[in-house]
């Protein structure tokens, strides 16, 4: 007994010892990464000459929180997930009814977006449920919408789809330009947009049907880079890098109108106070809607035949064609209806901006959504639509955090520090969670009963 | 002769300039076992992927059922109701059991699948036991199982066989071979095999083709092959232990 007792203490004595080793280590590898890039800062002063500004401080804080991390990491939150996993795995063998929450989760999700804005407006007013409404409503549901229509070619087809924002794109300045020079309306502009996104899709497919995975993505790196030197080049047509502005507000069906001079004003109508407001929120039942559509289409499709083929074609091709399925036309229709989606919502942006400039059609918008995906465990599109939430809500979330001014000094900007934590979020989640948020694919046909099986028991680098 | 299902008449294969196949004739009566041996490399499996369109034969023709398919594309090739289980097995792994069977029979748009999956699952009653767990979780032979499965889930007139016991258990290899005998016995079904367990492959079949370098160098009935003693000598003694 004693002796157990006392290997118990030296393990622990161990590994104390060394996490405060590898916190040591930490703080000194992070002391030479940031000590240039944080601890030096260059500035411009009136005369345009550069001023060496030192920031220890700040640099101190870098270092104190890289090695303090390692050495919590270490020491405790490694022996809490090992624990967690081994009485995880010590309880997998019997089986737990899914909680009610968890098994309604997205009807319950519907029911809330569906009440979201009023309950906004409740909250902080018709003016101050703006914010709410459109920065966080509407901007998570675009890049829903986007990951779950680029879920289509990466999740479902398994073709890697680095430029998915030329759809974005090309379905933004479909209806920035068809409505400029033919004034047609949004509600005839939305399917062409996506009929046209939907074409490029297939201009994509054709050259690229004969390659997979890293040659696949490079080729459609280039292909989003190509749309969107395109747009600023082309400059009598999309006005280049001015791009196109006032562009007209969509309106309810052409019954109510949100243009202030129009009639027919929503907010006259009802006799309501003048206020932006009332388009947000009609913009974000109508993103709803268009997202909403998004998913229902991907969930039938799953259990198509065109789906399953999707299914098929991204675990194995050649055993696809040996089975009788036409390889070229299954991953032309991924292109297409993964591109009509990605032109629905680029002209749901076109018309909630009111303006397109190529400056909102970069790779790393493509990065972005193809993150989203990936997080969220490809395929599935409740993890996705988490993973949406978390990586842009978050972003935005970081805007509002000014009480970290206080503690790093006025100068503090949180948005500058988007990029370095949404990488470090996804250094996390891909380490605790390699397959996604929701790794498990949910199969779509079944004898009698449904039974999961967990990803973790199928190979790595399949799923 | 019109029950010949499949003529491979003269068939050049190559990889680039390297030649893998050459001249080669091979043909397949209505309700035949043929099976197809020789040493790694021999050329087997290409003959296999000739068939099946990928890589295309460059010279000479390739008949099925009195049509010639040698140009046509793989999938349209399968369409004609020619079935692989390709070597390796290539089960979709990510899905589950059901749905790989699904998938074989999208040729008619699971018009049949229900009356087929159950002949599949009397066949392979081990198949019925794993219908919701993914291919990918399958042990070796239930996967060679659902291969064959999920090839026959298609209705095919011919089912070409790539190795079906490569890495398998020899009391497993014996209830696969015993599942191509009942196919072959109770459905008709016609059946080209292509295997390195030569003594295997010569007891089930009814002819036999032993192929060397790209080359046919000799044909038979299983029970002469087998009798042979170049064949003995060279894939039977010698690949015994």
């Amino acid at each position: 007994m004693a002796n157990i007792s006392n290997t118990h203490e030296s393990a622990g004595g161990n590994l104390t010892a060394r996490a405060l080793r590898e916190g040591f280590y930490a703080g000194v590898i992070s002391l030479g990464l940031f000590v240039l890039f944080v601890g030096l800062e260059t500035t411009q002063n009136i005369r345009n000459e550069l001023v060496l500004n030192q920031r220890w401080g700040l640099l101190a804080v870098f270092v104190i929180v890289a090695a303090v991390g390692r050495f919590l990491s270490v020491a405790y939150l490694r022996p809490w997930l090992a624990a967690r996993k081994a009485a995880a795995s010590a309880t997998a063998s019997t089986e737990t009814e899914e909680s009610f929450f968890k098994r309604n989760f997205s009807k319950i999700a519907i029911v809330a977006l569906i009440f979201y804005p009023p309950l906004m407006v409740v909250l902080f007013g018709v003016q101050g449920s703006l914010k709410w409404v459109d920065n966080f409503g509407i901007q998570i549901l675009i890049y829903v919408m986007l990951a779950w229509g680029l879920n289509i070619v990466v999740g479902l087809a398994g073709l890697l789809d680095l430029g998915y924002v030329a759809f974005y794109a090309v379905g933004a300045y479909s209806y920035a330009l068809l409505s400029q020079y033919f004034g047609l309306s949004f509600w005839v502009l939305l399917p062409l947009a996506g009929i046209l996104a939907a074409f490029w899709g297939m201009i994509l497919g054709f050259p690229v049907l004969r390659l997979k995975g890293d040659y696949l993505a490079i080729v459609t790196l280039a292909f989003g880079e190509i749309i969107r030197l395109v747009l600023i080049n082309w400059t009598e047509v999309t006005k280049g890098t001015f791009g196109v502005s006032g562009i007209p507000k969509a309106s309810v069906f052409g019954i109510w109108s949100f243009d202030v001079s129009a009639p027919n004003n929503f907010a006259k109508v009802f006799e309501l106070p003048m206020s932006s407001a009332y388009y947000k929120i009609f913009l974000f039942y109508l993103i709803l809607a268009l997202a909403l559509l998004t998913a229902y289409v991907t969930i039938r499709l799953r259990r198509m035949p065109i789906g399953r083929a999707w299914e098929a074609l991204r675990e194995d091709e050649i055993a696809c064609r040996s089975l009788g399925i036409n390889t070229v036309t299954t991953k032309l229709t991924a292109f297409a209806i993964g591109a009509m989606f990605g032109g629905f919502a680029g002209s749901f942006f076109a018309v909630r901006q009111g303006f397109v400039s190529p400056e909102s059609f970069v790779f790393l918008e493509s990065a972005i959504i193809l993150a989203i995906v990936v997080l969220g465990g490809m395929g599935s599109l409740i993890g996705i639509a988490v993973a949406a939430v978390v990586m842009v809500g978050g972003t935005e979330l970081l805007r509002e955090m000014t009480f970290l001014k206080s503690i790093f000094g006025p100068d503090f900007t949180p948005e500058l520090y988007r990029m370095l934590i949404f990488g470090l979020a996804m250094v996390v989640v891909m380490v605790l969670k390699p397959r996604g948020f929701v790794g498990s694919r949910e199969p779509t046909a079944f004898l009698k009963e449904r039974k999961n099986v967990s990803g973790s028991f199928t190979k790595e680098g399949h799923g | 002769m019109s029950d010949t299902l499949l003529s491979v008449q003269g068939v050049e294969t190559y990889y680039g300039n390297i030649r893998a196949l050459g001249g080669v004739n091979v043909d397949v009566k209505k309700g035949e076992i043929v099976s197809l041996i020789g040493a790694n490399g021999a050329g087997k499996s290409t003959l296999m992927m000739t068939i099946c369109g990928s890589p295309q034969a460059r010279t000479g023709t390739i008949t099925f059922d009195g049509e010639d398919i040698t140009r046509l594309p793989t999938h349209l090739i399968a369409r004609r109701r020619i079935a692989q289980s390709p070597e390796g097995r290539r089960i979709f792994p990510r899905m589950t059991v059901y749905e790989n069977l699904q998938m074989g029979a999208s040729l008619d748009n699971l018009k049949y699948f229900d009356e087929d999956v159950e002949k599949i699952f009397t066949l392979f009653p081990r198949l019925k036991e794993r219908q919701a767990q993914r291919g990918g979780t399958l042990s070796g032979g239930e996967q060679q199982m659902l291969s064959i499965g999920r090839a026959l889930m298609a209705r095919p007139k011919l089912l070409l066989l790539d190795e079906p016991s490569l890495g398998l258990a020899p009391l497993i290899i014996r209830q696969i071979f015993d599942a191509i005998k009942v196919l072959n016995e109770e459905q008709g079904l016609t059946v080209f095999l292509v295997e390195q367990n030569a003594f295997a492959a010569l007891k089930l079949s009814h002819r036999a083709y032993v192929m060397v370098n790209g080359q046919v160098t000799m044909s038979g009935s299983g029970k002469e092959l087998l009798a042979n003693p170049e064949v003995r000598a060279a894939y039977l003694e010698g690949g015994r232990h």
